[in-house]
């Protein structure tokens, strides 16, 4: 085990992956300049600067994907990806299908999001679902230093395009990643707590929330099941719901708006499929449909933290069957 | 080479081409036919700018790389496609090159090297770059060619694309199809240079344009286009300035446009230019050209027949090749 923090590890991931393979290559703003040991290593050819231009930084990487090589870019901020929607959507998402099937679009696009750095609304949106509802993308969004690693390597390995978003909140905190090719597969959730009267489902920085509010819990006497997505598209179903069927009670947390976010999506898929388990009605526990302040106690307060998950797990236990 | 063998090797060039652009003409004006029938959905025509693609095309290689747009009948057609595949595609049929997923916006041909056609204006311009970037670090021969138009360089992507371009020394082709018109708004409305080169010329990268009704022109500023690019693995932009007589997309009336500039670039029709020149020449006599122009609508008129006959995709089709 090394202990290292998430953004060492998405790097360790791209060297790794740069060594195994010569189409792996890595371009945005200030690439170059920051990953300078990746430009030393493996050249400037495969390491690039580029102008601050989302959206030829990412048609230029779906256009080297179809052709060959396996661009890893970093658009910076996840609202930044608003300039490469169009890229990234309607040509890496689109075309395969379109084309009836005559290309693959093997890319990752990395872009950090969430609260941790009190930027403002214009570089802290979490805009994870907006990806999801677009088809031929796949999107992870990993909690732990381990997983940064083995997601960032299964997503360059991937041959279509993954959108890759790394919570601010995490970036800089160590954790433990195992040695080795260590590889965590795409549409795998995580159970990060055994619990019986209550699953919380979370993915990024709020697992951890989570996990503290489950801490909380079970000195009331309250057994909260913890349950990590990892990746948001696809998603792990049978995950989700093998914990579900067992508690029969699921609390869904995440930091970005509510309305048709990826909790709606894990809320109706337990009404659809777990219905009959249930106890009581699914809970959601979510970001305002605001921007988020820069003002750090109010970027905080934008954020599921542990009190309120607890609370809302307790609101749930006393109503329900 | 003697005087007299150059001209003959230009005569076929040119009388090739003739054929390309008739068979285009031919094409597209049987598939708004088929529209207006109801019998096909709606596409857009580069009717007016066959000399530009045909002209273009025949400076390319075998293992050129090619990116297209929304108007792109004409360059498949004259980089060889079979004119079957692309109608049956354009009518959502099974038999078409992309299995009817494309439908007429975004047929690509990986096999002839036209990949990547993008209909959201500008697509092609943010993924040429890309396609480039492949070529330069395979350290192919090849280069890639990129064809859009006024209304796409309007657009901040068209600046990012040849700005990066220029900056990563890719070996593109940029081809500017000004055709006057940007969708239903006339080019003049939305910008004040006449010249797409100026433009790329104030990135850096060799500029030029070219009379883009006439095909041997076209066809020989093209040669000199690739060959530079090829020499000094660098972009080049060439814009073809020439005009679209037909509508945006059919059905179109066309009530917008002024009648004495369309009948003025009518006047210089670019099939007309071809085979005014082959037959003063005596390159070609009435009867051949005749013949030509039968051969033409017989493709034409047997392509309609093989998209119409032409299953759909089952409906098992719909979520097949969303992911790899």
């Amino acid at each position: 085990m090394n202990t290292i923090t998430p953004d060492q590890a998405m790097t360790d991931a791209l060297a790794e992956e740069m060594r195994r393979d010569p189409r792996v290559i890595t371009f945005g703003e200030g690439t170059a300049t920051k990953q300078y040991k990746l430009a030393e290593e493996f050249g400037k050819k495969r390491v690039r600067n580029t102008p601050l231009a989302e959206g030829i930084i990412a048609g230029t990487a779906a256009g080297a994907a179809a052709t060959g090589l396996r661009p890893v870019i970093d658009l910076l901020f996840a609202p930044f990806m608003t300039f490469a929607m169009e890229e990234l959507v309607n040509s890496a998402g689109k075309l395969r299908f379109i084309s009836g099937g005559q290309f693959s679009f093997p890319l990752v696009a990395i872009a950090r999001t969430g609260a941790g750095w009190a930027v403002g609304a214009q570089h802290n949106h979490n805009i994870e679902a907006w990806f999801v509802h677009a088809p031929g993308v796949k999107v992870v969004m990993p909690s732990t230093a381990a997983d940064f690693k083995g997601l960032m390597k299964s997503a360059i390995r991937d041959e279509n395009p993954v959108m890759f978003f790394a919570d601010i909140g995490l970036l800089h905190t160590p954790g433990e990643v195992p040695d080795g090719d260590h590889v965590v597969p795409i549409g795998k959730a995580a159970l990060r707590r055994d619990g019986s009267d209550v699953t919380l489902i979370s993915y990024g920085k709020t697992v951890h929330n989570c996990l503290t509010a489950a801490e909380t819990l079970a000195n009331e006497g309250i057994s909260a099941e913890v349950v990590d997505l990892r990746s948001l598209k696809p998603l792990d179903e049978a995950g989700v719901l093998s914990s579900v069927l067992k508690t029969g009670r699921a609390v869904v947390v995440h930091e970005a708006a509510g309305m048709c976010g990826v909790g709606a999506e894990i809320a109706a898929l337990i009404a659809e499929k777990a219905f009959d388990k249930l106890k009581a009605p699914v809970v959601r526990v979510t970001g305002p449909d605001a921007p988020p302040a820069a003002s750090y106690p109010l970027e905080q307060a934008f954020v599921p933290q542990a009190d309120r998950i607890a609370q809302a797990v307790r609101s749930q236990l006393a109503v329900g069957r | 080479m003697t005087t007299v063998e150059v001209e003959t090797v230009v005569d076929r060039s040119v009388t090739q081409a003739l054929e390309t652009m008739l068979l285009i003409r031919t094409f597209e004006e049987k598939s708004a036919e088929l529209q207006a029938a109801g019998k096909s959905p709606s596409m857009c025509t580069s009717v007016g700018q066959e000399a530009s693609a045909a002209g273009v095309m025949s400076a390319l290689g075998e293992d050129d790389l090619i990116l297209t747009n929304h108007r792109s009948a004409g360059h498949l057609l004259a980089r060889g496609a079979d004119p079957n595949r692309v109608m049956a595609e354009i009518q959502g049929r099974a038999t078409g090159y992309c299995g009817g997923k494309s439908g007429s916006l975004h047929i690509s041909v990986k096999e002839l090297g036209v990949i990547l056609t993008s209909t959201i204006v500008g697509g092609e311009l943010s993924l040429v770059t890309g396609v480039g970037l492949s070529l330069q670090l395979q350290e192919s021969d090849a280069i890639a060619a990129v064809f859009f138009g006024d209304g796409a360089a309007t657009e901040g992507i068209f600046h990012e694309s040849v700005n990066l371009a220029a900056v990563w020394d890719l070996p593109i082709l940029y081809v500017c199809e000004n055709n006057q018109w940007q969708a239903y708004v006339h080019r003049k409305e939305t910008m004040l240079v006449d010249h797409i080169s100026e433009w790329g010329s104030r990135y850096g990268i060799p500029s030029r344009t070219v009379d883009g009704n006439d095909v041997e022109a076209v066809a020989a500023a093209a040669r000199e286009a690739v060959a530079y690019i090829r020499e000094h693995r660098k972009p080049f932009l060439l814009e073809t300035y020439t005009y679209r007589t037909r509508g945006h997309m059919e059905p179109d009336d066309q009530a917008y446009v002024d009648k004495h500039e369309l009948s003025a670039w009518k006047s210089r029709d670019p099939i007309t230019i071809a085979e005014r020149r082959l037959l003063t020449d005596g390159v070609l006599t009435s009867i051949e050209l005749a013949a030509m122009k039968e051969t033409a609508r017989k493709k034409v008129e047997a392509a309609a027949e093989f998209a119409l006959e032409s299953p759909y995709p089952d409906f098992d089709q719909l979520t097949t090749d969303v992911y790899a």
